[in-house]
Parts: structure tokens; sequence; C-alpha cells
């Protein structure tokens, strides 16, 4: 199970920092692991509202990471499931928006999609970033439909953000199977009460 | 002919003219009802129509007269013997169509009565009208089913089956049609032989053999009736993929036990070492149909990596591939549609990528097509065979047919549901459970296979009992399943706009859920698709796509669809192309710098480069891209990435032309035309657009591949709107200049109050 886990990658410590996940061989190949590795770190991403970067995490801070990828259950309202929709959609927010600002600017956005195309071969910086302005124009112009020319477009927003991912239906489609459902969730519940 | 039941000779050529004959007269009537002048279709109708009565006449008096003197020079003779076969078969093909038209100009019966329901009655219909003149009918042939009427329709819904919806959910749809079709043929089967004992329905006759035999028969989901029902409602996409996929998965264990059940039949004794053949040979015949198919599909993608000098023939490999895939299959008696299904889901990724845009577009279209016609024809024949065939009405066991394949599915329905729900993330609610169930819907395959049977003692009764089956279901089942979707409010299909947004998000998602999973050390879903994928681009893509487009990652061939896309949209209509709009959006996304053109003083070469630069860079204006598996509209097709760079150069050349006269003639319709002149291939307008002048913001220019790095952009002009007069700035007066142009042009747009929404531009550009 995780805790079990947990204690393998950090080679039987009480805390992981970066190089332990850095060494795990299948993360090698992901053309966004600094991004992921990231965001264990990220004080974002644990509850409350505190900001930066941890150095290790301990298991408590693991396990809230992993609570974002928990899948919806039968029994949950519907307002549960948009609270969990927008939690998730804050985790991935959180990976894309790196200094923190609130907003995803045009060269966090760029930067997202370089990565992402990474490991795909020599593709030039240039289709990387016409795609990322390509995006960035779309979320514009569907949030903000009537941009007058002098209006600068800051960044995406997390409502925008929301809006332009409204289709993909988050909550079932970032959840992991995890091997012992029910004693995450019961953590994951604990520590939002 | 394949269509008659017995062999007809030459003397009896005008009784089976008869039939003919009341189809002409059939269509004549309704084709005049239907429409308004269709000139000429009666006048052909007239003459053939008066021809044989004089058949035989004309027949007789040659016969007779080549033997005694040289007759005249027959100025005008008559032959139909010559053709019949081909003629009889294209009249059937024609009024199937004929019938299929007249369902869409009347919408108000075609609102309620999905068009499977209308054509089983026009096929009633037809029967019964030959069966009135003493005619004998024709049945739906088992070897026309199976070998002409079934792979064109199961080939379009292999070809274009929705990947990743499927294969997310194999699991469930491999336990339905499995588990769920034994479940049915056992428990139907099973009751309907204690059926059987009851005393006061004089079916004694019935073993229990024969009842299992006709449990696997009347137990398979059908892909047709399904296909031909869900297509109209529009449900979400899962429940779409649960049921289509396990109408077309269940037809292997449909195979097997069909084959089972009649061999033991025949044999005296059935062991246990027979049961467990069974179970061998469905392994067999799965896998096996699974893997020719996949060998077909294969060799029809390496072939295609040669074809760029043929491209004419191109969609012709396609489709003969898949078609000796799925016959092949049957030659081993392997499953035949697991077979076609496994070829088109292999060939088409690679296909793709290698065939032209026309040979695409021919592929897509022939495909709906045929499949069209097949299901036209198959519905038709339903109806007239049931008119046709001998029957043997047995009330209790009809009535007793219809209930337990009721009560069957809905008990495997909720039974599986309940043990699959334990390995699904995302549930299956009562309301899933509820169209799953409902959405079990049997056709014109248990039909067929009803009619293969060799006991013809029990097959009347087994017949009738199939054919009632098959009416309930798709009468009752097909026609209320559509409000019964509204009333549960059961969540609808979305129309996808496959922003470039979303398809980024998805890509990160997956890399992230495969990145978890490593840290977690789980060997999930993910891991393993990402295994797979890594594999077919490292060693399979490059064998089987040809040239550079083997390296394309996924996001890059994506932008550039829609790029192409957007191109050939903005060509095509000629409408508003918002060269300015998307400098000013492009303005708006970029950070404040120093240099900001916003007046250009003069046009000259470079600053046209810098425009081209600006509007390549970018834009992306995303269309509704309507997902759907129907029969009646197509997807839209991104445009072949190999435009030369001659057609580039000719429509800057043009373009440059009109803007010069830009001002001075005022844009109106009669331009678009000649703009579409110099599109790229302006037959390839699949789709209509809206032509009131809807501007849409940002515009792009086509954009090639990326490793053509200086390809020319196309710049387009807007058209004037009548409606931009709320503009702000005052228009300054045109003066003749190349210069000033873009100038006007571009401060003309700048102050543009802005473009309609986005969804509606988006809609109205699909057909």
């Amino acid at each position: 199970n995780l805790r079990k886990r947990f204690l393998q990658l950090s080679g039987n410590e009480e805390t992981i920092s970066r190089e332990h996940l850095d060494t795990i061989p299948a993360l090698a190949e992901n053309p966004i692991k600094a991004q992921i590795i990231e965001a264990f770190f990220d004080k974002r991403n644990q509850r409350g509202d505190e900001a930066g970067a941890f150095q290790e995490i301990g298991f408590e801070q693991f396990l809230m990471v992993m609570c974002h990828f928990r899948p919806p259950t039968l029994k949950m309202t519907a307002e549960e499931k948009e609270a969990m929709r927008k939690e998730k959609l804050r985790f991935l927010f959180n990976m894309h928006d790196t200094d923190n600002d609130g907003t995803i600017t045009l060269e966090e956005y760029r930067k997202v999609v370089e990565e992402l195309l990474s490991k795909s071969g020599a593709i030039g910086q240039e289709t990387a970033e016409a795609i990322a302005d390509a995006a960035m124009l779309e979320v514009a112009s569907t949030n903000v439909p009537h941009m007058a020319p002098d209006e600068f477009y800051e960044g995406i927003t997390f409502q925008h953000f929301e809006q332009i991912l409204k289709g993909l239906e988050m909550e079932s489609r970032m959840n992991i199977r995890f091997l012992d459902v029910d004693t995450t969730t019961m953590r994951c519940g604990r520590s939002t009460s | 002919c394949a269509l008659h039941r017995g062999a007809p000779s030459c003397g009896s050529s005008a009784r089976l003219t008869a039939p003919t004959c009341v189809l002409l007269l059939l269509l004549f009537a309704f084709v005049s009802v239907a429409s308004a002048s269709r000139d000429d279709a009666p006048g052909g109708n007239n003459e053939t129509g008066r021809a044989p009565p004089e058949d035989s006449h004309h027949h007789h008096q040659q016969t007779n007269s080549s033997t005694h003197h040289k007759k005249a020079f027959p100025v005008l003779s008559f032959n139909y013997e010559h053709v019949r076969q081909p003629f009889e078969i294209s009249l059937w093909i024609l009024l199937a169509l004929l019938m299929k038209l007249g369902f869409h100009i009347i919408p108000r019966v075609s609102n309620v009565v999905p068009e499977s329901c209308l054509l089983i009655v026009v096929g009633l219909l037809i029967g019964g009208i030959i069966k009135a003149i003493g005619e004998k009918a024709p049945m739906l042939d088992s070897k026309l089913f199976f070998l002409y009427l079934l792979p064109p329709i199961i080939l379009d819904a292999g070809y274009f089956l929705p990947i990743r919806p499927f294969t997310e959910n194999m699991g469930t749809i491999l336990v339905f049609a499995v588990v769920g079709t034994l479940w049915n043929t056992f428990f139907v089967g099973g009751m309907m032989y204690a059926v059987c004992q009851i005393e006061g329905a004089q079916l004694g006759g019935v073993d229990l053999l024969s009842c299992l035999l006709f449990g696997s028969i009347i137990s398979a989901v059908d892909p047709v009736a399904v296909l031909a029902v869900f297509e109209e409602i529009h449900i979400n996409e899962l429940l779409h993929i649960l049921v289509f996929g396990e109408s077309l998965l269940n037809d292997a264990v449909t195979v097997v036990l069909y084959h089972l059940f009649e061999e033991f039949s025949h044999a005296d004794t059935v062991t246990v070492g027979d049961a467990l053949l069974g179970v061998v040979c469905f392994f067999v015949v799965s896998l096996g149909g699974i893997m020719v198919g996949a060998i077909y599909g294969l060799l029809g993608a390496f072939t295609s990596r040669f074809t760029s000098h043929t491209r004419v023939i191109e969609p012709l490999f396609v489709f003969l591939y898949s078609y000796m895939a799925y016959l092949s299959a049957e030659v081993f008696h392997l499953s035949g549609i697991m077979s076609l299904i496994a070829c088109g889901v292999m060939m088409r990724p690679y296909v793709e990528a290698n065939i032209s845009h026309k040979s695409y577009t021919t592929v897509k279209y022939f495909m709906k097509m045929w499949s069209s016609v097949s299901e036209t024809l198959i519905f038709i024949f339903l109806g007239v065979s049931t008119v046709a065939g001998p029957h043997a009405w047995n009330w209790t066991f009809v009535i007793f047919t219809v209930i337990l394949c009721l009560v069957s599915r809905v008990l495997g329905v909720i039974g599986l549901t309940y043990v699959i729900n334990k390995f699904r993330i995302v549930k299956l609610t009562k309301k899933d459970q509820f169209i799953v169930a409902y959405g079990g819907l049997r056709g014109a395959i248990a039909f067929s296979l009803g009619f293969l049977l060799t006991n013809s003692q029990l097959k009347n009764m087994f017949l009738t009992a199939i054919i009632t089956v098959i009416f309930f279901t798709v009468f009752v089942q097909g026609m209320t399943i559509r409000p019964l979707v509204e009333l549960l409010a059961v969540k609808k299909k979305k129309e996808s706009k496959r922003s470039i947004n979303e398809e980024i998000h998805t890509q990160f998602l997956d890399h992230l859920l495969t990145g978890i999973e490593d840290i977690c050390g789980h060997y999930g879903h993910h891991h393993w698709k990402d295994k797979l994928n890594r594999f077919n681009k490292a060693y399979v893509k490059r064998w089987l796509i040809a040239g550079e487009r083997s390296t394309e990652p996924q996001l890059i061939s994506f932008y550039n669809k829609m790029e192409m896309k957007q191109a050939m949209m903005l060509v095509e209509s000629g409408s508003a192309a918002k060269l300015p709009a998307i400098v000013s959006s492009m303005q708006n996304i970029q950070p404040r710098g120093p240099a900001r053109p916003r007046a250009i003083p003069s046009i000259s070469k470079s600053r046209e480069q810098e425009i081209r630069k600006i509007l390549r860079a970018n834009l992306q204006k995303t269309r509704q891209r309507l997902r759907s598996y129907s029969r009646h509209d197509l997807l839209i097709d991104p445009f072949e990435d190999g435009l030369s760079e001659v057609r580039f150069r000719r429509q800057r050349v043009e373009m440059e032309r009109r803007m010069s006269h830009y001002l001075t003639v005022p844009a109106n319709r009669q331009e678009i035309p000649s703009v579409r002149k110099v599109c790229f291939e302006p037959e390839h307008q699949v789709y209509t657009y809206d032509t009131d002048g809807e501007s849409l913001r940002g515009r792009r220019a086509s954009h090639s591949h990326p490793s053509a790095s200086d390809a020319a952009g196309l710049v387009n002009e807007s058209t004037r709107r009548p409606d931009q007069s709320g503009a702000a700035e005052p228009r300054p007066k045109a003066p003749d200049d190349q210069e000033d142009q873009d100038q006007l042009t571009l401060s003309r747009c700048l102050s543009d109050p802005g473009p309609n929404k986005d969804e509606e531009g988006g809609g109205s550009f699909l057909s």
C-alpha cells in the first residue's frame, strides 16, 4: 500500500526529497517529470494557504497530494462532485502557475507546451510557442469575448481555466485506482474537516 | 438471382417480372407523392412497365419467326432477361433509398418513430402487396445477408470506433458481451425448455438442445438495430459505447454457441469434454478473429505507405483488405465481425496518416453510404420476409420468449453491473443500467441465424418467435427509448469542441497520471497505455507511415489539422477574414512591448512578411467538431498537408489583386466565387457554411508542415459587413493605393466592435 511505497521510496526514512523521486526509473521517460515532482513539494497543494515549496515532505503531505487523485464515489452529491472537480483543477492550475501569481501567463503556458513536447523529438521552439499562443488566444476569446484592441489579457485565471476545461469532466478522468482506497479517502476526508 | 428462392427459368420470366412490376408501381406512386416532380423516373418506369406484357409475346414471335424466314431487322427489341438480375437488384436498392428520402422529407414522422421501424413497415407493405398479387416474395437470404449486407455496416462501425472510450471501458464491455450473452442464452434456453414441458402448450417435441440453440440465437444484441436506434437519440458517449461495444463483441459468443448447439443437436450424446471444447473454441474464435483482422489491418497500413503515386486507388485498399479480413475469418468459422473490427481499428491511424485528403473523404463517404444502404435494405427485407416466410404461430412459445428475453436482459444487466461496479472507477448508475438493459435490441442477425437452421419442423416456430422478438424490441423499445431518455434526463452527448486547450490537457493528464502511477509503484491502466504508445512510436509507426509523418507527435498533428481546417474554411467561405483582428488579438496576449505595430506606414515586402508571420504564428479558432457516429453527417476533415508552394503563390497573387480592388469595389456576394476559384479544391466542400457574412474571431492563416518553415501565409480579406457601421472611429476615405489599403483595412478592423460569439460562428459551419 501507499505507506509501504513511501518507505520504499524514502529508503525507510521519514521524509522524501526530490532526489528520491527523481531516481524512479519509470519516470525517466515522462516529459513532465519535473513538474510532477515539483507538485509534490508545492505547499499550495496541501490544505492551508501557504505558498512556496518544501524541501522534503513527510507521509502526511505525500498522502495529501495523492488525495487529489481519488475517484468520485457513487454516493457523492452533485456539490461534492463539483468541489472535487475544483480541487483537481486547482491541482493542475498550480502545476502550471509556477510563480504563484494566480494566473497562467503566456510564458508559463509556453513552458508547459514545450515540456509536453520535449520528449517527442526535435520540435522547434517556434511550434511549441505557436501552439501555446493559439491555446491562450482560445482561452481569451472564449472567456472575454469582446476584448478591445487595447486590452491586454494578463493570463489565465482560475475561473477561466475552469471554464476552458469544463468539457473534460475532471472528476471522472483524473483518477488513479488506489490499492487501498478506503484508508486513503478516510484520511483525505479527515483532513478536510 | 440471389434475391429469389427458386431458380427462374426462361419461360417463367413473365411471372417473375410481375413483382418487378409491382415495385415499379409502388415506386411510381411513392415518387409522385413524395416529391414535386421527378420527371425521369416515371418516364423510365412507364416504358419498362409497359414492356412486360409484351415480353412473352415478342419472345414467342421471335422464336417463331426466326426459324421460318428472314425476319425484318428489329429496330426496337426488348430483352429483359439479359439484365434482369442487376436490374432487380438496382430496383430494390433504389426503392430502399427513395423510402429513406421520403422519411426525411416528412419531419413529423421521423421525429417520433425511428427510421428502422418505418423501414420495416415499408417492407411489410411491400411484402403484403407482393403476396396479394400471388407472387412469392423474396426472403432475406442468409448468404446475402452475411456476405453482402452485414460487412459494410460493421466496417463502418469498426473503422470509426472511438478508441479512447472503447479501451477505457473494455473490461465492462467484455463482461457484458461474454458473460451477459452466456447468461441470456442459458436463462432463455433453460426457461423455454421448462415452458415447453407445460402440458397444454403442445410443445412436447422441443428438446433441451433445441431450446438452448434457440436461446443462443435470440440472446445476442444486434449491432445493426442498436446503431439504427441509438444514432438518433444522441446519448452520452459512455452508454453508447457500452451498448454498441457489447453488440459488436458478442458475435464471438454467438458464433460459438450457435455452432456448438447446432452440432450437439445432431450428435447423440454430449459430454463434459465437448463442453470444454466449446470453451476452447470460444477463445480460438474470438482471438483468431482478432488476429486475422489485425494481420489484414497491418497489411493494409503497410500497403498504404506506398500509394503516394496512385492516390486514386487508395480507398479501395481500405475496403478490400477489410472485406478480405471478414471473408478469411468466415472461412475458418472464426468471428467475422471481430475480425472486421480489428482490421478497421488497426488500419485506421496509419492509413489516415498516409492517404491523401481526397482519399480519406472518399473512404468516409463510401463507408457511410454503403452502410446506410445496407441498413435500409436489411430492414426492408426483414419486413418483406415477415410477410413471406412460413410461420408457425404458437402463442405460448412466442409470448414466453418475449417476456423471458426482457426479464433475462434486465436481470443480467443488474447482476453484472453489481459486479462490475466493484472494479470501475466511474460507477454505472441506475439510470445507466436501465438504458443499457433497454438498449438490448435484437435484429436481423438473429433472424438470419434462425434462417440457417436445418431442422424445418421447429424452424418455423422459432422463426416466428424470433421475428416477434425483433419486432417488439425494434418497435416498442426503439420508439419509446427516446422519450424515456428525455424523461430520465440521461446525459446527452456533449458536442465536443475539440479545442486545443482540451487536447493539451488531455495529453498532460495522460502523462501526469502515468507519472503518479509510477510514483505509486502501481502498474495501472495508464502505465500500460503509455508503454504501448511508446512502442508504437518507436517501432510500428516507422514501418507503416510514409515519410516524416511518422515522427510527428500527436499534439503537433492535431494542431496542424486544426490549422488546415481553419485555412480551408477561411478560403472556402471567403468571409470576414479578420486579418487585423488577429493582429489585435495577438497584441492582447503578448506582453506589452515597445514596438507594437499599430499603423503601418507603407506596405513593403518586409512588412508583408511580418504580417504573414504574425498570422502564421498563431490564431486558433476552434470549430465545433461534431463527433458523431451517425449516418447522416460526416466529420469535418482537415486538409492534407502537402499544399504546394505553387498554389500558395498563386493565392498570394490573387489576394493582392483583390486587395487592390478592395475599397473601390464594395464587397458583396459576387466576389466570393472568384475567391473560390483559387481555392485548393472546392469540391472538398462537404459541409455547408454560413454565408451571410457572420464573421469569426481570430482568423487563421494556413500553415503547412512545421518543417517547411518558409511557407507563405494566406492573407484573406474581410468582406464588409453591413453591421459594421457601429464602429467608434470614423472610417477614413479610401484612396486607391496599395499601401493605404492595408492600413485602412487594419484600422477598420481594429475598431471593430467585436465579432459574434464563438458558438454561433462555429455551429453554423457544419452541416
